[in-house]
């Protein structure tokens, strides 16, 4: 639509030099410099907090540097708001999609690129685009779709629709895949080679090294703010990338006896789940959970595993359809209704996958926190209200024991880093000795130390003879802690497997809906794979 | 890491933004053509200057007390109850009905039923939108402003057709029993042998207001019901996951929001006109939004904002009396402080913070 | 009921449901980019002081409007500042718009008019004059269309048929026109909005000013058409069956029309009938003024058609990190 600047050759697409910025007290990229050259795929890796998006947000208008300077084709530029970034031909598609739901496609495409005053025109120009797109880039989607109705992989195409129709040359990713399978990601990489061959320079935003690997020509590593590293990605490995990330050896492995496993603590028997919306979330789930064994849940997030926690964990959404058996300790445990307090009785602990909307109330202090949940242990009335000192001495206790920081319990959650935040609720929901533990993400968004720290606490209480559900869409993890993986895939358990036999590309088969040994074409998508629920995206 | 320490969020943000509304309120009288200073001693003279001014001052301050814990603690429940006024008016009716159907002998026997009726009439009234938001998602804010109207269509009706005496063409009730008037606090100083407040309508309610205050501060802050009731205020996720359960907590906060808005009618139907009167309310219920806001949601700032709106009232009627600013210069009062504590408090505490960033980075 | 009476009903329907039509229009815009409303009343009741105010100073049922529509504009200025750009609490505001327009009314009223809230009353060329339409004479005699034509369609003011015109004007600006596009996205999905590089702030400022417009023009038609002048509290609630009306159309301009209609009816029926007779049970007027909110809660609970609201309505827009 606009005139680009003329492009002197041989410059790199974007380049970055000394960009810092600070959100108060917290620096979140210090002095970084970037070249990224055009016609490449060029990744950005680091762990969460890393600052990654937060420098992306800059090149996209969302926030001004406090120093630095973009330039682009070799070209200073101030970009002070998204305009500017799409008028410099950058596009974004972001981790939580940017779309209207109860828009069709073509009018999310057009949103904010209309031709004139009036819609006619520019709907009919989009639709005529999208074909053109569709064809040359494997990007079919049905322009007169509703954003609501696709597939999360559709609608991610669609916000890849926009920026090419914004003319982008520029098409910057954050984490695309975490809500995609393994076959959607793989589609998803092909179209973007598909556009690197035409020239586009593309900016992948990610955690996860195996994407890098298979997918960029360089790679810059962030850490705390920092950029570390920028090496050609055929001339690194992934073992050097994971250090350049945490900045020292990583513990893949944590140290552990082998399991001596008991009777089953919870008994899962044929388990159904029809969400309010009609939506089949949990096809059949059987599961055992013995006592001093940890079961590590694998899958694509979206696969089932909220609605699984939350029905083990009491609190089903509302309007659910369940069918199946739970047994707790051979004693038989309600489907429906919602009354997580009666699980905590029953000896059920719960960590849930989000802490800050679920496992804390972040305005409440610390030692109320720690009561959250358990509030109406008798230990903690007295007569007719509550006896605070006694809920004091407890979290004073437990904040002790876990080594949260600072160790002031007075001080409101939201006050803590993710890590101390998610060493309140662990420390909560383990220090109560549970017969079994709901264990969802537990180190998301959780620094190393922290991390090492709730790994050794997951172990010390399946030791102690107690069951463990672990549900991670972190692999590695998984592999770490489990001593039984179950690895689930459209609210189905596609096989389960022990992790000194398993591989990474078998259990890979599995989270993407295919049965090992079944040999499926590269294309061939399961249809259930088209329709990923969003949710947890 | 916070913003600003929390005293200035929680004093200094609030008292700036009253500041602002009392000086654009000044620049109102100023508008019309009175001077603000002495506006400001008319209604000091007029509402604190003698036990006169007080005994009306209190008695309002009694009504804005309730309206104004009813808000609260709909608010933590995270809750805006804006139906106040309707309540308030069920609980009249509540009132009329228990004094009307009983001959009581004695007021203190008296009393006890007419906060069971206010109460019951109120919660009942706030019952419906409680359960509509609890079970059907209806907005409450929409609900509670419907319902409203309906009770004023109701209370119209009823008194027009069934609690009218006949012969009356006045929309009231009969007037209550001798006996059941309540002990003016006139009465009672006199009681000790001191002339106070004679002629006043402040009555036995103030003291019942007094311990709703304290109740509810130990509800909300001591109890487990006040716990569940902040934690699904602050986040209904993370309720469910704790095992509190929604529909109960907004039932039960809606209930007692009514039942508080309600026991108003104590007060004003019982104590002052001692029958029911057809907009017996008079925007009390609305007040309380702006008291509950003033008061930051805490019953002690309930209780000194609702006092401070008592003197305004009664300030703005000696004002009306003997100066050309209308009575509804406290409408205007009551709008700007809704508007720069509730809605524009960020205009405050936008360069507060900007201004704390600034010192700590030099302390630091 | 016979056919006059029937006719003449409607065309106090008509008359009624004028002002509620605007402002159901007003906070439709307003509340589809996001932004809730309910001082709709508070800006109705300011635009019918200054209308009428000014419509008595200049004797002009025009520059009456004007004022009427600055009135409005100016309340929707203070909604918007605390609703965008301070992120306020959208339902606070709200509350406050009404008790300041409720208290300043009177209060200026009462220092330029002395006459305790009221203004004078208005006659000649500063209130607008209902319209013959052509023909409406000539067509008269003919059965059943004459009347109508005569009686219904034609003999309203100027600001009748514009609030009925507004009707498919705002269906086009929403569904046709890019403005229209960008208000629905901005009510749905902010910041699907913002990262398409326009701005969210603008647009909403937008939507609040035209709500202010409109009401603007209701408070008009109160004070210089339906009636003479402007009296204390003469919106009676009208802002909030508005409000009641928006829902019962699922914030969709045609059920705005059919809405507004039932409602401005309800009204009609209730003047004329006090107690209406149906036969096997009279109805009290208590009842039929009290009929607009049962019904929006009963539509509110679900029962009978949901009403879903737009998705960003109420939340000030904050940019994600």
């Amino acid at each position: 639509m606009t005139a680009q600047p003329e492009v002197p050759d041989g410059a790199p697409a974007i380049e970055l030099r000394g960009i810092s910025k600070a959100f108060g007290p917290v620096q979140a990229n210090k002095g970084i410099d970037l070249r990224v050259s055009r016609g490449t795929i060029h990744g950005i890796i680091g762990e969460n907090g890393a600052g990654k998006s937060t420098l992306m947000s800059i090149l996209y208008g969302f926030y001004r540097p406090d120093s630095g300077e973009i330039l682009i084709g070799g070209n200073p530029i101030t970009i002070t708001d998204s305009q500017t970034a799409i008028r410099a031909g950058i596009g974004m598609v972001f981790q939580h999609f940017k779309l209207v739901q109860n828009f069709t496609v073509l009018e999310n495409v057009i949103l904010g690129a209309e031709d004139g005053r009036l819609l006619r025109p520019s709907l009919s120009r989009a639709r005529g685009e999208l074909k053109r797109l569709a064809s040359e880039y494997e990007l079919q989607v049905d322009p007169d779709a509703l954003v609501e109705d696709l597939s999360v992989g559709h609608q991610q195409r669609v916000e890849i629709l926009k920026a090419l129709y914004r003319q982008a040359d520029i098409l910057i990713l954050d984490e695309p895949t975490g809500v995609l399978t393994p076959a959607e990601a793989d589609h998803l990489f092909r179209i973007l080679r598909g556009l690197r061959d035409e020239g586009k320079t593309i900016i992948l935003i990610t955690h996860k090294l195996r994407e890098i690997m298979e997918i960029t020509d360089n790679v810059s590593v962030m850490r705390r703010g920092e950029m570390v590293a920028s090496v050609t990605t055929s001339e690194t490995s992934p073992t050097q990338l994971a250090e350049l990330m945490v900045g020292r050896k990583v513990l893949l492995r944590v140290e552990k006896a082998p399991a001596q496993p008991g009777a089953p603590v919870l008994e899962v028997r044929g388990l159904r789940m029809v969400d309010a919306a009609g939506v089949e979330r949990l096809r059949g789930i059987d599961l055992d959970i013995r006592a001093g064994e940890v079961l590590g849940i694998a899958g694509v997030a979206g696969n089932g595993q909220t609605q699984l926690l939350e029905i083990l964990g009491g609190y089903p959404e509302a309007g659910a359809k369940i069918e199946g058996a739970l047994r707790l300790k051979g004693q038989p445990l309600p489907l429906t209704g919602s009354d997580a307090g009666a699980r905590r009785k029953a000896g059920i602990g719960h960590v849930p996958e989000d802490r800050q909307v679920e496992g804390l109330i972040m305005d409440f202090s610390a030692w109320e926190n720690v009561a959250f949940g358990y509030h109406d242990a008798p230990e903690f009335q007295s007569g007719w209200l509550m006896d605070q000192s006694a809920i004091r001495a407890d979290a004073q206790a437990k904040i002790e024991h876990f080594d949260v920081r600072p160790p002031n319990p007075e001080l409101a959650a939201k006050n803590f880093s993710g890590g101390n935040q998610q060493k309140i609720v662990v420390a909560r929901e383990v220090e109560r000795n549970p017969d079994l533990l709901l264990i969802g993400q537990p180190t998301r968004g959780v620094d190393i130390g922290a991390i090492e720290f709730i790994h050794k606490r997951i172990i010390a209480l399946r030791d102690a003879g107690k069951a463990v559900l672990l549900v991670s869409v972190e692999l590695d993890e998984i592999m770490a802690l489990a001593d039984r993986i179950a690895v689930m895939f459209d609210g189905r358990i596609m096989g389960e497997r022990l992790p000194e036999e398993a591989t990474t590309a078998d259990l890979g088969c599995l989270m993407a809906g295919i049965e090992p040994g079944t040999i499926a074409p590269q294309d061939a998508i399961p249809p259930a794979a088209l329709h990923v629920p969003a949710e947890g995206a | 890491m916070d913003r600003m320490p929390k005293w200035a969020d929680v004093i200094l943000t609030p008292l700036i933004s009253l500041a602002l509304a009392f000086a654009i309120s000044a620049l109102v009288i100023l508008a019309i053509g009175e001077s603000p200073i002495e506006a400001l001693k008319v209604m000091v003279e007029g509402a604190l200057g003698s036990s006169y001014g007080w005994g009306f001052t209190l008695y309002y301050a009694t009504n804005f007390i309730f309206t104004g814990l009813a808000v609260t603690v709909a608010y933590h429940a995270g809750l805006f109850n804006i139906g106040g006024e309707g309540q308030a008016a069920m609980g009249g009716l509540g009132v009329a009905l228990v004094l009307l159907a009983v001959p009581w002998p004695h007021w203190a026997l008296a009393l006890p039923a007419a906060m069971i009726g206010a109460a019951l009439f109120g919660a009942l009234w706030a019952l419906i939108p409680a359960w509509l938001q609890a079970r059907r998602g209806s907005h409450i804010v929409i609900t509670t402003i419907m319902f409203n109207f309906i009770a004023a269509a109701l209370l119209n009706y009823v008194l027009v057709n069934l609690l009218r005496p006949v012969g009356s063409m006045d929309p009231a009730s009969a007037s209550f029993a001798e006996p059941t008037h309540l002990p003016k606090l006139s009465d009672m100083a006199l009681g000790f042998g001191m002339e106070w407040g004679k002629n006043t309508p402040a009555n036995v309610s103030f003291f019942v207001a007094l311990a709703a205050c304290l109740l509810v501060w130990l509800l909300i802050w001591r109890t487990k019901l006040g716990f569940e009731i902040r934690a699904f205020g602050k986040s209904e996720r993370g309720a469910l996951y704790a095992g509190i359960s929604p529909v109960r907590i907004t039932v039960i906060a809606m209930l007692i929001s009514g039942a508080l808005a309600g026991l108003m009618a104590i007060n004003n139907v019982m104590g002052e006109a001692e029958r029911l009167v057809l907009n017996a309310v008079e925007g009390a219920g609305f007040i309380g939004i702006a008291v509950a806001l003033m008061g930051r949601n805490h019953p002690f700032g309930v209780l000194l904002a609702a006092l401070l709106f008592g003197f305004l009232y009664q300030g703005g009627g000696e004002l009306a009396l003997w100066t050309s600013v209308p009575r509804e210069l406290i409408v205007v009062i009551q709008a700007l402080v809704i508007l720069f504590t509730g809605a524009l408090d960020n205009m405050v505490r936008m360069p507060l913070e900007r201004i704390f960033m600034a010192l700590r980075r030099k302390g630091a | 009921m016979d056919f006059p009476t029937i006719l003449q009903i409607l065309d106090s329907a008509v008359r009624l449901m004028t002002p509620l039509l605007l402002a159901c229009l007003a906070g439709l815009y307003s509340e589809r980019a996001g932004v809730f409303d309910i001082g709709l009343e508070g800006k109705m009741l300011m635009a019918a002081f200054t209308a009428a105010s000014v419509a008595y100073a200049t004797d002009s049922a025009w520059l009456g409007l004007i004022a009427g529509i600055l009135g409005a504009v100016l309340m929707s200025l203070i909604h918007g500042l605390a609703a965008i750009t301070f992120r306020g609490n959208q339902l606070i505001s709200g509350v406050a718009i009404n008790f300041l327009a409720s208290g300043l009314t009177v209060l200026l009223g009462q220092k330029i008019f002395g006459l305790a809230g009221r203004t004078p009353s208005l006659a000649g060329p500063a209130r607008f004059s209902e319209i013959t339409l052509p023909f409406a004479e000539a067509l008269r005699p003919v059965p059943v269309i004459g009347p109508i034509y005569a009686e219904l369609i034609s003999g309203h003011t100027i600001l009748v048929y514009i609030a009925f015109a507004m009707v498919p004007l705002t269906w086009w600006v929403l569904y046709r026109t890019r403005f229209g596009l960008r208000l629905r996205a901005v009510g749905e999905n902010p910041a699907s909005v913002d990262t398409a590089g326009v701005s969210v702030t603008r647009l909403r400022y937008a939507a609040v000013m035209i709500c202010g417009a409109l009401c603007g023009i209701a408070g008009a038609y109160l004070a210089t058409g339906i009636s003479a002048g402007f009296v204390k509290e003469m919106t009676a609630g009208r802002g909030f069956i508005a409000l009641a009306a928006l829902i019962f159309a699922k914030w969709r301009p045609w059920g705005a029309l059919g809405a507004c209609f039932l409602f401005g009816l309800f009204e009609a029926l209730a003047n004329r009938f006090p107690n209406l007779d149906l036969g096997f049970v009279t109805v009290p007027s208590m009842f039929m003024s009290a009929l607009p909110y049962i019904l929006t809660v009963v539509i509110l609970a679900g029962f009978v058609g949901r009403a879903i609201p737009p998705r960003a309505g109420g939340e000030p827009y904050v940019k994600e990190r």
